[in-house]
């Protein structure tokens, strides 16, 4: 990791084959992010932030441009090599929550500590903490259907940070919530962006976000519009 | 594997109804086919038990003309016991059975029957030969299987006249009276086929000392033909029952076939069903860290773990009904005695360890298969559409 930046994009292009063509959804992108940052991607609909947003996480690769995620070139990750950045240094937030319905809340925290084969004493003492750092200590033995989407955003968190990654990508976590639980949910990751240094990287254009962002990175048309850092 | 094992029997567990549905089909295949297997098996004991103690002991020596199959033979079948075979019929290991064409006259009509003369001291056939040991006033003594009894409409101490033919062609009657009727599930023993003493059709044929067929009950590998005889194993002479139990297994394949075969397509249901319906499940584990690899993996072990459900719910249930039935055997809903053939009408099922364990490999290997076959398709899913569930 040079200089504590732990993504660096330089003009990157993303294109989707459409019918005969192709359509570019991502074009000259140029992006650093430090370590602790907690920046979002801004922008209408279809403007590519949730495409941005899975490059870095290396679920998708760039059609063209570099890409480094912690000192890695995204497009020169084979499959297992970003299975493991995303195992081991990425933790992942969605507009859906996406948990595993038939899994308890606890299992579903301690998934991504099983992945990484923690010895299962360790795994308890994690999946507490960040079930603590939420607020649902009370819920563990829940199933996801019987949440509230707060808890169940809230649930998401917690498997997202129970194993401390470098970068969390919250892709809309707050759509389906009221302003109420949406709150709740930027408060408790503001803090452990403070707390734990976890640096967060948001797509979203809900205002109330926006607001709790530091930095806000504009996108229009698969382009950065304007990057600007928040000084509180 | 061993995370994959723990996801999968959580996923299966919480799945519920679906999960129970496939499991007890899969279940059923198991319970019935080693059921079934296990009939035949026992059959095949069985039948095999019956010829020996009824008919061919442990091997016979057949005189060279003999010709079950064409009873026109039999004139020319017989001959003296050879001189090296006669010390094993002193000593009562080995019986000589003389066998005549004959026919029979009940109630006026006419049947043609095998007149065979048994020796009432012998000690090798389950045959009451003993009730041949008695003299009746102007009757020979004669046994019959109940399937005769029943053709003939005869009972105990009935009479009837039988007409034979002895060496120089000469026609002959005599009277006999049925001393006893006994049961037995070997055809061949029982239809058209008559046993008075020995000594009584030696003297009406004039074939002192001579028989068709010495029968012996020590099992000896040292045995070969003997001039004018020829040995028949006990293998060769059952070799009819395997034949029959070759053309059964066949028939029943299919229906394993058949029972594995549902099963199989309520598994490949539920993964089709799965990889369609859990694409976003799917995309958050490769978001959490698996490959697309291990999730088809995953999805596999999942789909197989549906027989070892399935093998233990069996164990629960059939465990004790295959038990019972080894015990109180299964009796067949209708008269076996029409078949023909050497079949009980009660069939006690009996089980290997290789026909269990070779039934679950084979379940297991197929549920496999069937699991990953679908789950393949995974492997080439763009991560970032099954997270948004977009696949078609
Ligand atoms: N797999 C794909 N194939 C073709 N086009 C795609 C694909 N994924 C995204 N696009 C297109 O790329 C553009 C950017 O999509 P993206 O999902 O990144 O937008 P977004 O900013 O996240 O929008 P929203 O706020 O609605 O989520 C859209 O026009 C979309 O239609
Ligand atoms: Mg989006």
């Amino acid at each position: 990791m040079e200089n504590s930046s732990i993504i660096k994009i330089e003009n990157l292009v993303k294109k989707f084959p459409m019918g005969k063509g192709e359509f570019t959804a991502l074009s000259g992108i140029g992006l650093t992010l430090s370590q602790g940052e907690f920046a979002g991607l801004i922008g209408p609909s279809g403007s590519g932030k949730t495409t941005l947003l899975n490059i870095i996480g290396s679920l998708d690769v760039p059609t063209s441009g570099l890409v480094k995620v912690l000192g890695q070139s995204i497009s020169e990750l084979n499959a297992k090599e970003s299975a493991r950045l995303r195992k081991e240094n990425l933790g992942f937030i969605f507009q859906s929550y996406n948990l595993l319905a038939v899994h308890t809340v606890y299992e579903n925290v301690e998934f991504p500590l099983l992945l990484l084969g923690l010895s299962s004493g360790e795994r308890k003492k994690m999946v507490m903490d960040a079930l603590e750092w939420v607020g649902l200590t009370d819920k563990i033995r829940s199933k996801p259907p019987q949440l509230s989407g707060g808890e169940c955003q809230r649930v998401a968190v917690a498997r997202a940070m129970v194993k401390k990654p470098s970068i969390v990508l919250a892709d809309e976590p707050t759509a389906n919530l009221d302003a109420a639980n949406s709150h709740n949910i930027l408060k408790t990751m503001e803090e452990l962006n403070r707390e734990l240094k976890t640096s967060f990287l948001f797509a979203t254009h809900d205002e109330k976000v926006i607001n709790y962002l530091h930095r806000k990175i504009f996108l229009l048309d698969g382009r950065i519009d304007k990057d600007e850092v928040v000084s509180n | 594997m061993k995370l994959a094992i723990k996801l999968a029997f959580r996923n299966l567990i919480g799945a519920g109804l679906r999960t129970w549905l496939n499991v007890i089909v899969l279940s059923f295949s198991f319970v019935i086919i080693i059921w079934m297997k296990g009939v035949i098996t026992g059959w095949d004991h069985q039948a095999k038990i019956d010829m020996t103690n009824w008919q061919i002991g442990e091997g016979q020596y057949w005189h060279e003309n003999y010709d079950p199959y064409d009873p026109f033979t039999l004139n020319d079948s017989h001959a003296p016991v050879p001189e090296i075979l006669r010390e094993e019929v002193r000593q009562d290991s080995m019986t000589p059975l003389l066998i005549s064409q004959g026919t029979i006259y009940p109630q006026g009509r006419l049947q043609s029957i095998m007149i065979k003369g048994l020796d009432p001291h012998q000690k090798i056939f389950h045959l009451p030969s003993h009730k041949l040991d008695t003299t009746i006033s102007d009757a020979i003594p004669a046994i019959i299987g109940s399937g005769m009894a029943k053709n003939l409409q005869l009972g105990i101490s009935d009479r009837v006249m039988i007409q034979w033919r002895d060496t120089e062609g000469t026609f002959d009657a005599s009277e006999i009276c049925i001393t006893d009727i006994f049961s037995v599930n070997v055809p061949a023993v029982d239809q058209g086929q008559i046993y008075i003493p020995l000594n009584e059709l030696r003297s009406m044929l004039n074939l002192e000392d001579e028989a068709t067929i010495l029968t012996y009950n020590n099992v000896r590998t040292d045995r070969s033909d003997v001039t004018g005889w020829i040995h028949k194993s006990k293998e060769e002479l059952t070799s009819s029952v395997d034949e029959l139990i070759k053309v059964k297994t066949a028939g029943t394949s299919v229906l394993y076939a058949v029972l594995i075969l549902l099963a199989m397509l309520a598994i490949f249901d539920t993964q089709v069903l799965s990889i369609f319906k859990r694409q976003k499940e799917i995309g958050t584990y490769i978001a959490l860290g698996y490959t697309r690899r291990e999730v088809v993996g995953l999805f596999t072990v999942e789909g197989t773990m549906h027989a070892v459900f399935a093998a233990l719910l069996s164990a629960a249930y059939g465990i004790p009904f295959l038990t019972w039935q080894a015990k109180n055997g299964w009796t067949m809903p209708m008269d076996t005695s029409e078949f023909g053939m050497a079949i009980a009408q009660t069939l006690y099922p009996v089980y290997s360890a290789g026909l269990v364990a070779g039934t679950v490999l084979i379940i297991m290997t197929v549920t496999a298969i069937v699991s990953y076959w679908p789950s393949r398709k995974i492997a080439g899913m763009n991560p970032t559409e099954a997270l948004r569930g977009r696949i078609q």
